[in-house]
């Protein structure tokens, strides 16, 4: 062994590591690290293993589902590496016990995360407490590493993420065009509103309401009576949402002006009289008698065994009437209290009859349960062999953390398909963007209608959404507006109750047209300042929320060159926006910290060789693709 | 689509992966079997990716006895003497890979991979080398060559941080997608023994470097009678002197292969498990391509260098000198 190796070798045992994450990354990331000889790792996550699981978390087994995914890679790995010290944590990051002082106690934290959310909290408190954050993400087979160190690169939200996508209203209400938004109408509203928490807000009568008949009258259909027959009751929801619902919407005529008109689907036209004669469902269920509520199915009842074949109208309409029937026969108790789950067949498969039949009604091509499932519970693409390489590259750019060999980090993109004859394609780091509003604190800008907007709605949209906070406060000058946290008196909860009911202008300290608000997260030590703008109307199709963040002040014409990084574009922007000297040194500083025999290459062919560009042209490509692998984890 | 339906079990345990590659892939590679000789570090993580992904069957063959060099990158191996004593690596690694899918079957055989007849390689629809020598690499790569049934073909090698893939699918037909539409593609590949032969002169020279070096160091394994990696900084003058007659041989400047690359190759005898697990990544992604005939495979040559970072991949044939 030579003396760079000793030396790698030293700063890889005396490192301490934090992983958050034990899943697909994560497995093949703490087998990797127990074999690059890391002595001490901590490891956190709070899933629990579950069988979609084993195809790439290569560390669990069948009989391990249902346990703690970081004790049980913990377990396994000790297998192989008895010797070295694993600490496994099931609890989630953002519980307030992982703080500042217990991240500083790390010599680099890596991530092995499927959200944005807990990404966005990592990445502050690493930069809270100073300690270098690697970064990962895949889909299928693209991946990503990245490398964040304070002040020497980028924070991960430097180049802001885009958060899950949300719809309008009215798209997924009355005018779905897509499978997608039948798939959330049947989830986020049909399912909500039989099965979950009967107080929530719900839209599902919206448009039917204005168009015709009282609320009370709709409300009533939702109700079932005491003695009701199940499948008299099914039937009767059937007919509200996708017969009633069609036709009360088909009397709005300027709504059809340039849409194509649905068609009113009623049970009768579709399912014989009765059903019970023809499957005695009631009967048959308790032959799938299983104690596990997650492992009732409608289907076998159905004769319906392939998960990917496409179901009928008719198909479709006798699962949703069955699915009903054993939600109230097998799971009353849950009743009100459910929220879907795509680990949960039954909602899986009333989910997928709702989204298809109503897709049916509005001329949408139907979907498998199998596609819909994947849809509804936002399933990334997962195989083992990209996470596989993930965590080797994560292992390879911590050592250079811990070896402070700054020169050398690199963001790495895995491709399917290569580009420049690259699979593996490694950029250098971008610098912090000056204007980030976690790591350089730059205000923000907020239009909103203050006469209108609740503070509510700001925490609610924007701090808790937007902001991904956890643990928010909320002041105005020195008025205290809101906060969170356990050791509140009664007093102070019910005056920021009351506050959250208010317009922002009512409030005890009005907030108006020109106001600066301080948002503060005491948890990830993160504070920013937003400049409040009031703005009367907002475009419910293209804003919906009814208001707009922006991340800096300047408008980019006045801010020219230097790096306007802006909000949603910014991947783009960095190297469309860069000047001819700053591409320069970017090419400078690579060619210089390419090994030696590199270089001497690079300057030989200097003249023949277009390939040199490639090194210019890389963070744009780039960057573009790195936003469409950000893009599937929110 | 091709055979029978997928089972539930099977359904459940791929759901992740059928969303990514889709069910008549995942189909075709529930019947294929796998070959796979040499299992160090790089090998091991290839095949926990195989058995992981659901191939029919694997076929190992290492009868190499356990080493502290096993131990280090191999994870298959537990490192309890009690267990592997006796035992040859295959077996270890084979028990451990039984336990990662049930589903798959996972199997031992012994003897020399060289010394097998064209016959024995009709069996298996995929067949790796890892580690070979350069006369078993060449050998078994004609006898597969000679079955009237394509047997995918790849050598794998890793040193120090550095890894070579070779692939060789004969004539291969693939479908790609190009914006939305399928479209059919066919590829013809030269066989290991023309692919190393290659005059380097008319090579372009953004070609990885590591092609050319590994040629000079399995020249020297051969010339010399060593076992992969059985070589030190001692070896480094006898490694510069074929250096020297190989760059002669094809009329290009001493200066085409780093010394101080092929420094690297022979010193760094003991695998860095990063590189590992990325090559043994890469890898199996390339033969899970060509058994689902699905995407466009690697052709002919796949490098990684930790020390750039880069994973690139190289076409060398002899259409530089047509």
């Amino acid at each position: 062994m030579d003396t760079q190796q000793q030396q790698q070798q030293s700063a890889i045992q005396g490192a301490k590591v934090l992983m958050v994450g034990a899943g697909g990354i994560g497995c093949e990331l703490l087998k990797t690290l127990a074999l690059s000889g890391f002595h001490d790792i901590h490891i956190i996550d709070m899933d629990t293993i579950e069988v979609s699981n084993l195809n790439r978390q290569f560390l669990f087994r069948r009989s391990h589902v249902g346990q703690s995914k970081a004790k049980v890679a913990r377990d396994a790995v000790l297998r192989f590496r008895p010797h070295i010290n694993i600490r496994s944590y099931h609890a989630n990051v953002k519980n307030p016990e992982f703080d500042v002082d217990f991240f500083k106690q790390f010599d680099v934290v890596l991530n092995g995360l499927d959200n944005l959310d807990a990404r966005r909290h990592v990445n502050r408190l690493c930069l809270a407490a100073d300690v270098p954050l690697v970064e990962s993400g895949t889909t299928g087979f693209l991946g990503q590493v990245t490398v964040h160190v304070k002040g020497k690169t980028e924070c991960y939200e430097c180049q802001t993420k885009p958060t899950p996508k949300t719809y309008p209203v009215c798209t997924i209400t009355s005018t779905p065009t897509k499978f997608v938004h039948c798939i959330v109408w049947a989830k986020e509203l049909l399912f909500a509103k039989l099965f979950g928490d009967k107080n929530q807000d719900n839209d599902l009568n919206v448009r039917a309401n204005k168009a015709a008949s009282s609320s009370k009258e709709t409300e009533d259909v939702f109700e079932l009576a005491e003695d009701e027959d199940i499948e008299q009751y099914g039937r009767k929801i059937y007919d509200h949402v996708f017969g009633y619902n069609i036709e009360a919407a088909l009397s709005n005529e300027e709504t059809w002006k340039n849409r194509r008109r649905p068609r009113p689907i009623y049970s009768k036209d579709v399912l014989p009289e009765s059903l019970s004669q023809k499957n005695g469902s009631t009967q048959n269920c308790s032959a799938t008698s299983v104690d596990d509520s997650a492992m009732v199915s409608a289907m076998p009842l159905l004769g319906l065994k392939n998960p990917q074949e496409l179901w009928g109208l008719t198909q479709n309409s006798l699962v949703f009437i069955e699915a009903l029937k054993l939600f109230f026969a097998k799971r009353k108790k849950e009743i009100g209290h459910l929220t879907f789950d795509k680990d949960d067949q039954l909602a899986v498969e009333f989910v997928t009859a709702a989204a298809n039949i109503r897709a049916e009604s509005f001329g949408i091509p139907l979907h498998s349960l199998f596609e819909a499932k994947g849809i509804a519970g936002n399933i990334v693409h997962a195989v083992a062999t990209t996470n596989a390489i993930v965590a080797g590259l994560i292992v390879i750019e911590a050592i250079k953390v811990l070896k402070k060999d700054a020169d050398k980090y690199r963001m790495t993109y895995c491709l399917e398909h290569p580009s420049r004859k690259m699979l593996l394609m490694p950029v250098e780091p971008f610098e912090p963007n000056p204007s980030c509003y976690v790591c350089s604190k730059t205000p923000l800008v907020l239009e909103i209608n203050t006469q209108k907007s609740k503070l509510r709605d700001l925490v609610d949209k924007i701090v808790k959404a937007k902001l991904g906070m956890n643990l928010p406060l909320i002041m105005h000058g020195a008025s205290l507006l809101y906060e969170v946290g356990d050791d509140l008196d009664d007093i102070m909860v019910a005056n920021y109750n009351a506050n959250l009911e208010k317009s922002l202008s009512e409030l005890p300290s009005p907030v108006i047209n020109g106001s600066i608000l301080t948002v503060e997260d005491l948890q990830q030590e993160l504070s920013c300042k937003i400049n409040v703008k009031h703005r009367e109307e907002f475009d419910e199709e293209k804003e919906p929320e009814g208001m707009v963040l922006s991340g800096w002040t300047q408008s980019r014409a006045t801010n020219g060159e230097s790096a306007s990084t802006s909000n949603n574009e910014s991947a783009v922007e960095v190297t469309e926006s860069s000047s001819g000297p700053e591409i320069a040194s970017k090419k400078r500083k690579l060619s210089e910290t390419q090994p030696e025999n590199h270089k001497r290459e690079t300057e030989n062919v200097e003249s023949e060789d277009d390939d040199d560009l490639m090194e210019i042209e890389n963070p744009m490509t780039v960057s573009k693709k790195k936003k469409r692998v950000a893009y599937t984890f929110p | 689509m091709d055979g029978e339906e997928l089972t539930e079990q099977e359904t459940a345990l791929y759901d992740r992966q059928i969303r990514v590659w889709g069910a008549n892939a995942q189909r075709r590679l529930t019947k294929s079997h796998i070959l796979v000789s040499g299992i160090k570090g790089t090998v091991a993580e290839f095949c926990k990716n195989i058995v992981l992904a659901g191939v029919g069957s694997v076929t190992l063959m290492d009868d190499s006895l356990v080493n502290e060099e096993a131990l280090n990158a191999n994870f298959l191996i537990p490192p309890d003497e009690n267990a592997y004593r006796g035992k040859t690596v295959a077996e270890i690694c084979c028990d451990s890979l039984k336990d990662f899918n049930p589903m798959v079957l996972v199997s031992v055989e012994k003897g020399d991979l060289s010394a097998r007849s064209t016959e024995f390689f009709e069996k298996f629809d995929v067949v790796v080398i890892g580690y070979g020598s350069l006369a078993t690499k060449k050998a078994v790569n004609e006898k597969c060559r000679k079955l009237s049934k394509r047997v995918a073909f790849y050598t794998v090698d890793c040193r120090d941080s550095c890894g070579e893939i070779f692939v060789d699918l004969q004539d291969y037909k693939y479908t790609k997608k190009k914006l939305e539409e399928k479209v059919e593609c066919e590829l013809n590949f030269p066989s290991y023994q023309e692919a190393v032969s290659v005059p380097w002169k008319p090579i372009p020279r953004r070609t990885a470097k590591l092609y050319f070096a590994m040629r000079v160091i399995e020249v020297f394994e051969e010339n010399e009678g060593r076992k992969h990696g059985q070589c030190s900084l001692l070896d480094l003058p006898t490694v510069l002197e074929i250096k020297k007659k190989l760059c002669e041989a094809n009329t290009v400047s001493e200066s085409h292969v780093p010394d101080s690359l092929l420094e690297r190759l022979i010193t760094g005898t003991i695998e860095f498990p990063p590189a590992c697990a990325i090559v043994g990544g890469i890898l199996a992604q390339e033969v899970i391509k060509a058994v689902s005939g699905k995407g466009e495979p690697l052709k002919n040559f796949f490098y990684y260098d930790a020390q750039d970072g880069k994973g690139v991949m190289e076409n060398i044939s002899n259409s530089f000198t047509s």
